[in-house]
């Protein structure tokens, strides 16, 4: 009796990513436990941040894939016209226009549209799967050029970047050719000067910081090169849990948020960087497997999208802070603290979830 | 909406060749995927392995501050004990200019809460231009406790203004020692350059002042002392957090004068409101008792760096008290080089000791007539007599018979118009004339009837009262010569340790004994008949002494100097040199009293306050300038 309940209420439950999860989550902790100077609050503030996390990867992997489906559109749409919102009566905070006050609180519509857009691509390329002409892929082009337009005005090129990659793995996904991609490609490089031109002095900072980051050492490449001198003196094995003295002694910016993976890659050295790479591989190529065998094209190109949006971040975070990606607000997927991130990130993992059990399901 | 579970075009599109499509896709993300984190363990096997170290060295870098410790200079005594230079810990206001947007408006802000005088923004001000924008530079010192208070409260409407304790210098004799001990004040580039080159820089580190004149300067590798470093875990802030080795400094050795405050003392009130210098050594070791140059001026000015306003009004006073006139003012030595003249004469044979000539009032030499200082002249002279009464005909004669080149080799020998050498720097040659030197100054040849007013110390004559003083020392120590120091030991802090400055004789002048005897004699007589008898009156030791007049413009030939229709800055230097106990000398000096007329009434008065205080522990009383014509020189 007891047996059949739990696995009624586990039927959607993905061991495998389960456990990855929570073994990133744990690295988490243990990392937020040292990078905040051993803050006990810090820590049970990120444990309840996890329940929450892990509620919401319940609730969405127990939501069958076209409910999904179904809300996709009116999604898409609610985002893009809190987008159009902000836009026009958003308020600013460092010089950036995001948040949007509703009523009792501000949020921010943009973290919506990081499901959001996947979604509707997803649901858009499903609805016109038995004639996708070239037509489609221009409607489709338009659904994500309007939203990361408004979002790159706001600005916030981190975000705008992150949901044009999630764009753009549904289109790639879908079938897009390959030679329109090298064209679009082609064009793109082509536009960089214009873009470049249209950049804010601050996003053209970081670029050129990336490239030469003593330029300014104390000014905008100092996130840069103490992260990076964080990782290098990290060495083969680490200096120990607690023992990093770029952590300890503040040398490292949000040393539990953006720039969480300094504080691990110098205190567990690169054993324990090829660890976590490991994990966060294990999590891409598991989510890989449950979109290869996805039953609907829908499924398929949104658990495309979710994996290898989880990928995105991961990258560019470990990428920002070892100096090879400009500084763009990213955090470490699972294992940052803060609970927006969190949320988001096993809220995609729960649908992964749900299209992997459901599967059976609806074959069956 | 069901078309997921009852479109049956579904199955049918789902065609095996789509989902192999799509995996195809899938497997070139998934290659993707892979090569971007081949990418990034190729990019944390770059930075962890391969440029480890060198990104350790950095962490290193960012962790660990060092932090030099300045070592407490070494403090300056006189031969008692009395502090001339020390150090004493006090809390400085200072303010980091790079740290600060605008300082004017900063320093008024600052005013309410410490007193800021006009001077210390003056002196700010001018450190400000002097120093790199980087340091912090004082700009009050010397907090009271009140103050130290009152900062400590406010201090967080502050940025970039700290308190720091630190050592100062201070200088409790002020005025009376500052052209001996000198002073200290802070680095400038061109000191630093100095340091660089010497390869010292580092001992430098957190240390801001060195010494810029007198024994500050010239004993500076002494006083220094070896700065101490502190290795200290520091956070991003710069705080530190602990300390992970220190290496304590070294403070810097003491320096013990041969000089007395007090002598010192008995000197500068015996000058009252004259000009001049005092050189007193010890003919017996060359150390000198007592170094003075009136007018000077308060050397603690200089600690802080001296606001412009002060440094106008001593640069550009009339009394020019920042000229050094012991050490670098030269004058004519007038009749004080008789004594010399006469030992020449004796040693070259040209005259013996009782020899007489007679003084019409003065010698005539290709068409010019050399006056005597006596109109009418002294009458049958001879060598006693000559010194005695210092008759110039004496010497007009015998300059012309013993040459400029015997007077310049026989005087080189007592060190005049060469540098003696002594422990402070910035010292004068002077002038000793010769053909020679003539030539090489004015490309002229030289006219014999130069050297007849050399002979009586006019002339091209030119030396410096420490000159002097060593001069009549070598007389008083028969020829035997010692380099004038004014350090009679340096002393190391700990061990206690002393390392004498100069234990040994510079050279012997070969003279002969007789002849130094007949000299010797004159001038004990010249105080005790002669034209130093009236200040040497009724004193128990015997004392010898010659005075001199140094004229200051020349009088034209055939005109009386009258000191009455003379500017005052015109008149006649006085000057006198002495030594006592006439048998065996304790103490021999040169005095120059700057426009002050006639040696034996202004010079010789002081020479006597100095030795009845140093022979008989008298106090002084200050000179009354003495109006007769009498004792004339």
């Amino acid at each position: 009796m007891i047996r059949r309940i739990t696995r009624l209420l586990t039927a959607h439950i993905d061991s495998q990513l389960l456990i990855l999860l929570l073994s990133l989550m744990s690295v988490g902790l243990v990392t937020i436990f040292s990078g905040s100077n051993q803050s006990v609050p810090r820590i049970s503030s990120q444990v309840a941040n996890i329940f929450v996390a892990l509620g919401v990867m319940y609730i969405f992997a127990n939501v069958p894939p076209h409910y999904l489906r179904r809300i996709a559109l009116p999604l898409y749409v609610l985002g893009v016209l809190l987008l159009v919102c902000v836009a026009l009566f958003g308020d600013i905070v460092n010089g950036a226009r995001r948040w949007l006050y509703v009523g009792v609180t501000r949020i921010q519509p943009s973290e919506l549209m990081k499901i959001a857009v996947p979604l509707m691509l997803a649901w858009y390329f499903d609805r016109y799967e038995a004639t996708l002409k070239l037509k489609n892929y221009l409607v489709a082009a338009v659904l994500l050029v309007l939203p990361i337009g408004l979002i790159v005005r706001q600005p916030d090129l981190g975000t705008a970047l992150l949901i044009s990659a999630a764009g753009a793995y549904v289109l790639f996904l879908a079938g897009l050719s390959w030679r329109i991609m090298l064209g679009l490609g082609l064009a793109a490089a082509a536009c960089m000067p214009f873009v470049w031109g249209m950049m804010h002095d601050y996003q053209r900072q970081r670029i050129l910081t990336l490239i030469d980051p003593t330029q300014d050492p104390l000014g905008a490449g100092y996130h840069t090169i103490q992260s990076t001198i964080a990782v290098g003196s990290g060495g083969l094995a680490g200096k120990g849990w607690l023992q990093g003295t770029q952590t300890h002694l503040d040398f490292i910016p949000e040393r539990t948020t953006d720039f969480i993976f300094a504080v691990f890659s110098e205190e567990f050295g690169l054993l324990g960087n090829v660890l976590l790479l490991g994990l966060f591989l294990l999590v891409i190529g598991r989510g890989m497997v449950i979109t290869a065998n996805a039953p609907t094209l829908f499924t398929r190109l949104l658990g495309g999208a979710i994996t290898l949006t989880f990928f995105t971040y991961a990258f560019v975070n470990m990428g920002m802070v070892s100096g090879i990606l400009p500084v763009v607000g990213v955090p470490l997927p699972l294992v940052s603290y803060g609970g927006t991130s969190l949320v988001t990130i096993c809220l995609g993992l729960g649908i992964l979830m749900s299209i992997a059990t459901h599967k059976k399901l609806v074959q069956s | 909406m069901s078309e997921l579970t009852i479109n049956p075009g579904v199955e049918l599109r789902n065609s095996r060749l789509e989902i192999h499509h799509f995996r195809v896709r899938l497997a070139v993300a998934s290659a993707f995927v892979l090569c971007m984190f081949a990418l990034l363990f190729a990019r944390f096997f770059y930075l962890q392995v391969i440029q480890h170290d060198y990104y350790t060295t950095l962490a290193e870098a960012n962790r660990i501050s060092i932090v030099p410790i300045p070592p407490s200079r070494g403090i300056i005594v006189d031969r008692n004990g009395v502090l001339l230079a020390n150090n004493y810990a006090a809390y400085t206001l200072e303010i980091t200019p790079r740290k600060v947007e605008d300082v004017e408006a900063l320093i008024d802000e600052l005013a309410t809460v410490v007193e800021i005088t006009a001077r210390d923004r003056r002196r700010f001000r001018k450190l400000i231009d002097e120093s790199k924008s980087f340091e912090s530079l004082p700009i009050r010192t010397r907090l009271s406790d009140e103050e130290i208070a009152r900062f400590a409260a406010h201090r967080y409407r502050f940025p970039g203004v700290e308190m720091n304790a630190r050592l100062f210098r201070q200088y409790p004799q002020a005025e009376l020692f500052s052209h001996v001990v000198g002073h200290i004040g802070r680095i400038n580039p061109h000191e630093i350059e100095q340091l660089e080159s010497k390869g010292v820089d580092a001992n430098y580190r957190g240390t801001d002042y060195i010494g810029k004149v007198g024994l500050e300067q010239s004993y500076e590798t002494q006083l220094h002392g070896t700065t101490g470093v502190e290795e200290v875990e520091v956070d991003a802030a710069g705080r530190a957090v602990r300390t992970l080795s220190r290496s304590a400094p070294v403070s810097g050795n003491n320096l013990v004068l041969n000089l007395d405050a007090k002598l010192q003392e008995v000197v500068y009130r015996a000058f009252g409101e004259f000009r001049g210098a005092l050189v007193a050594i010890d003919p017996t070791t060359g150390g000198v008792v007592a170094f003075v140059s009136k007018p000077g001026f308060d050397p603690n000015f200089f600690v802080d760096g001296i606001d412009p306003q002060n440094w106008k009004e001593l640069n550009e006073s009339i009394d020019r008290p920042m000229v050094n006139r012991a050490l670098a003012g030269t004058y004519p030595p007038g009749s004080t080089f008789k004594p010399y003249m006469a030992l020449a004469a004796l040693t070259y044979g040209k005259r013996r000791a009782e020899q007489a000539i007679s003084d019409p009032g003065g010698y005539n030499f290709g068409g010019h007539f050399f006056r005597d200082d006596k109109v009418g002249g002294h009458g049958m002279v001879n060598m006693y007599k000559s010194i005695v009464v210092s008759c110039d005909t004496y010497y007009y004669m015998l300059a012309n018979d013993l040459g400029i080149d015997n007077i310049s080799t026989f005087m080189k020998q007592f060190g005049f118009g060469s540098r003696t050498g002594i422990d402070i720097t910035g010292e004068s040659a002077g002038i000793l004339p010769s053909q020679e030197w003539k030539t090489k100054r004015f490309k002229q040849k030289w006219y014999a009837g130069e050297t007849i007013s050399v002979g009586i110390g006019q002339g091209y004559n030119s030396y410096t009262p420490l000159q002097l003083a060593q001069a009549i020392a070598a007389i008083a120590n028969d020829g035997v010569m010692f380099r004038p120091h004014i350090v009679d030991y340096v002393e190391d802090v700990a061990t206690r340790a002393r390392t004498v400055v100069e234990p040994q004789p510079l050279r012997t002048i070969p003279l002969n004994p007789e002849h130094l005897k007949v000299v010797k004699d004159a001038l004990v007589g010249v105080n005790k008949e002669g034209t130093g008898a009236r200040a040497f009156a009724g004193t128990p030791y015997v004392s010898a002494g010659k005075t001199g007049t140094a004229q200051v413009i020349a009088i034209k030939q055939g005109e009386k100097y009258v000191e009455s229709r003379v500017a005052e800055r015109h008149r006649d230097h006085a000057l006198f040199i002495a030594y006592a106990p006439a048998d065996k000398p304790k103490l021999a000096l040169a005095v120059l009293v700057e426009n002050a007329g006639f040696g034996a009434r202004a010079a010789a008065p002081i020479a006597r306050q100095v030795f009845d205080y140093w022979l008989l522990g008298k106090q002084p009383t200050p000179v009354k300038p003495d109006n007769s014509e009498a004792g004339r020189d």
